[in-house]
């Protein structure tokens, strides 16, 4: 499997490529008076796996697709490697790219699909066969060569898309919705095993999505996009904990919004006035005095608290009262409403230990000052 | 003394008339009795003439073989039928090399798509007979283009455009055009646009993309597109009587003949030849996979 997609034209006995780093500056893409991508400016490192992150419409796609040179920016400029590639058919520009229904040529065999960049580069016969078969083991799918797309299952025909972009050693794999056509159970398994193939290979990965779960399971960073633009980019951990403005919060899981005042500052703590109480929270910017603002608080964040709680001074507490239990499985979803009228929602772990909420039972709440964010 | 049963929610005629049951005798009928009376219409006025006319070559002047077996030894025949056969896949190659462009051309163009069907589609509303005569005024010896090559001074003398094998084959190709492109168009339109794209992020030309994805993949409309056209084109005689050469007779311009002169025998057993050899053709179509299903949703 090390040697398995050695390519005869590099030199060393490294297989690992080093990956590409790709620049975007200001990216700006309009359809006729509708604007797809107003100003991207990105930079992916070398052998990262970076995830553009939004929903439909928001100009991921279209930010992808200027990559791979399908579209051509209206402004700004795409950089490979510190090389403007703008100008560059799409046929030059050595780039892999997994297409959301896999695009697999229906007249060709899974092998020929396979084979196909290497017949376009004058890859020798003999030499073609040896790396196609190498690419369909490394996807797991050796005795799957002669059979044509429609006589693979849906995660097959994933797979040798997969082996179709990479065989070539791309230093660059661009995946637009790759796992979107698959049942949840096969998506989860292919999320594991592209975070393999990213580790395997080196190369730079970019992944098109709108699920967030997908983006934050397989991504080293995500680019959440709206509205043409990047709204914030950063580590999984980063946005979840971090988000920097209302919509990122919304998107990426659940989180509750609660009006608030802010009415001081104690470092880089900023003190406000929600639902009647004082409300701890953190932030990157500076709001004024008596600003406006919104606090946001995951709803696993939230515990009830009780007797044997100790009350920290780096937490928050609100009374409220339950206006709804719902049974998911693995948790328990309450809505709650404080005493100021505002609803919340908190997630409790499910279990025999933890005693169940009764609906109209009032109760304490307390959550961490460092899980509190000022959007 | 048994418990009274209460009938289940599942069981007969608890949810009537919800689905119809196309498995009942009855309703399976119900769409031959819709279609009945065009069914008959066309048993009499035209199955009912056609196998009229079959029998004539088994039974003119009396119940034998004979018309068949003397084919094979017969000149008149044989070079008509070569000639016919010659003329249908001039006509069928040559439509191919005029229409894919055009096709190529539809399937990509968005906005002006309707245009462009619009000024193939125009002719192909137009009579045959009026299109045969333009092709007259337009090839004759004082016709338009002798005019104008001697207008020019290209030419000293008309030149013979009239009444050639050439001109039978270019009014056909023009006639017959729409049924290639159609078909052809159809199937590049049924192309998945990321496979193009999939090819050039795989370092294929626009070239090799088309050589190697485009075309392959629009095999089936172009196959149905030949047969159309080859079986339409056996059949032709307006355009080959009227702008054709005098020698080149086609199969159904002898059949006409022959009917002129009340050679009842002899033309029923050239229409069952002609026949035989479109359904032929149409057979071997269904034999190349896609075709079926290409002539199926060429009208969509």
């Amino acid at each position: 499997m090390e040697q398995a997609l050695r390519f005869p034209a590099r030199s060393g006995d490294d297989n690992r490529v080093r990956g590409a780093s790709v620049s975007l500056t200001n990216l700006v893409k309009s359809y006729g008076g509708v604007t797809a991508v107003a100003g991207v400016s990105l930079d992916i490192r070398s052998g990262e796996f970076l995830t553009l992150l939004g929903p439909s419409g928001c100009g991921k796609t279209t930010t992808l697709m200027m990559i791979a040179g399908f579209e051509s920016p209206s402004i700004g400029d795409i950089a490979i490697d510190g090389a403007s590639v703008t100008a560059m058919p799409p046929y030059r520009r050595n780039i892999g790219m997994v297409f959301q229904n896999y695009a697999l040529f229906p007249h060709l065999t899974a092998a020929e699909n396979i084979g196909f960049s290497l017949k376009q580069r004058g890859v020798p016969k003999a030499e073609r066969a040896r790396l196609v078969s190498e690419a369909l083991e490394l996807v797991q799918l050796s005795t799957y060569g002669e059979r044509y797309p429609r006589q693979l299952s849906g995660g097959q025909q994933q797979r040798v898309a997969v082996a179709r972009a990479i065989v070539f050693k791309p230093r660059l794999l661009l995946m637009d919705e790759p796992l979107g056509a698959l049942d949840k159970k096969l998506r989860e398994d292919l999320q594991i095993e592209m975070r393999r193939l990213h580790a395997e290979l080196g190369i730079t990965f970019i992944l098109v999505t709108h699920d967030q779960d997908e983006a934050l399971i397989m991504s080293d960073r995500i680019a959440v996009m709206n509205e043409g633009k990047i709204a914030q980019i950063g580590r999984p951990v980063d946005l979840y904990d971090r988000p920097c403005n209302r919509f990122v919060a919304g998107f990426i899981g659940q989180s509750n919004f609660l009006p608030a005042v802010v009415c001081g500052l104690e470092g880089d703590v900023v003190v406000t006035k929600c639902q009647g109480v004082l409300v701890r929270a953190v932030t990157s910017q500076r709001p004024a005095i008596g600003a406006e603002v919104s606090v946001t608080i995951r709803p696993e964040r939230l515990r009830f608290a009780d007797s044997t709680t100790e009350r920290a001074s780096s937490a928050n507490c609100l009374n409220v009262t339950v206006t709804e239990a719902v049974f998911a499985g693995e948790r328990w979803r309450y809505v709650l409403s404080s005493d100021s009228g505002g609803s919340m929602v908190l997630n409790e772990a499910s279990g025999a230990m933890i005693r169940r909420r009764a609906v109209g039972e009032s109760a304490e709440i307390t959550w961490s000052v460092a899980d509190t964010i000022l959007v | 003394m048994s418990v009274p049963i209460m009938t289940p929610p599942s069981a007969p005629g608890y949810k009537r008339n919800v689905v119809i049951d196309w498995n009942n005798a009855r309703t399976r009928a119900i769409p031959w009795l819709l279609a009945s009376p065009l069914l008959v219409y066309m048993a009499v006025v035209y199955a009912m003439p056609v196998v009229a006319m079959l029998l004539r070559s088994l039974n003119d002047p009396s119940w034998s073989l004979d018309h068949y077996a003397a084919l094979a030894g017969d000149a008149v025949f044989l070079k008509v039928f070569w000639i016919t056969l010659g003329t249908s896949l001039a006509v069928t190659f040559g439509c191919v090399v005029l229409a894919y462009p055009v096709a190529l051309a539809l399937s990509r163009a968005r906005s002006t798509a309707p245009l462009i069907l619009m000024v193939i589609l125009l002719p192909f509303w137009t009579s045959v007979l009026v299109r045969s005569y333009a092709w007259m005024v337009l090839l004759g010896r004082h016709g338009v283009i002798n005019e104008a090559l001697l207008a020019l001074g290209l030419i000293d003398q008309p030149l013979k455009l009239l009444n050639t094998t050439m001109a039978t084959q270019i009014a056909m190709i023009h006639i017959l055009l729409p049924y290639m492109i159609l078909p052809i168009a159809n199937a590049l339109r049924q192309i998945d646009p990321s496979l193009p794209r999939a090819a050039w992020g795989l370092g294929a030309t626009p070239w090799g993309t088309f050589r190697q994805v485009i075309f392959p993949l629009s095999m089936p409309g172009v196959a149905a597109g030949m047969l159309l056209v080859f079986v339409l084109a056996l059949g032709f005689y307006i355009t080959p009587a009227m702008v054709g050469s005098s020698s080149d007779i086609t199969l159904s311009m002898l059949i006409a003949q022959e009917v002129e002169q009340l050679n009842w025998g002899y033309a029923g057993t050239l229409s069952a030849v002609l026949l035989a050899l479109a359904l032929a053709m149409i057979g071997i179509g269904q034999l190349v996979p896609g075709v079926s299903n290409a002539l199926r949703t060429t009208k969509s």
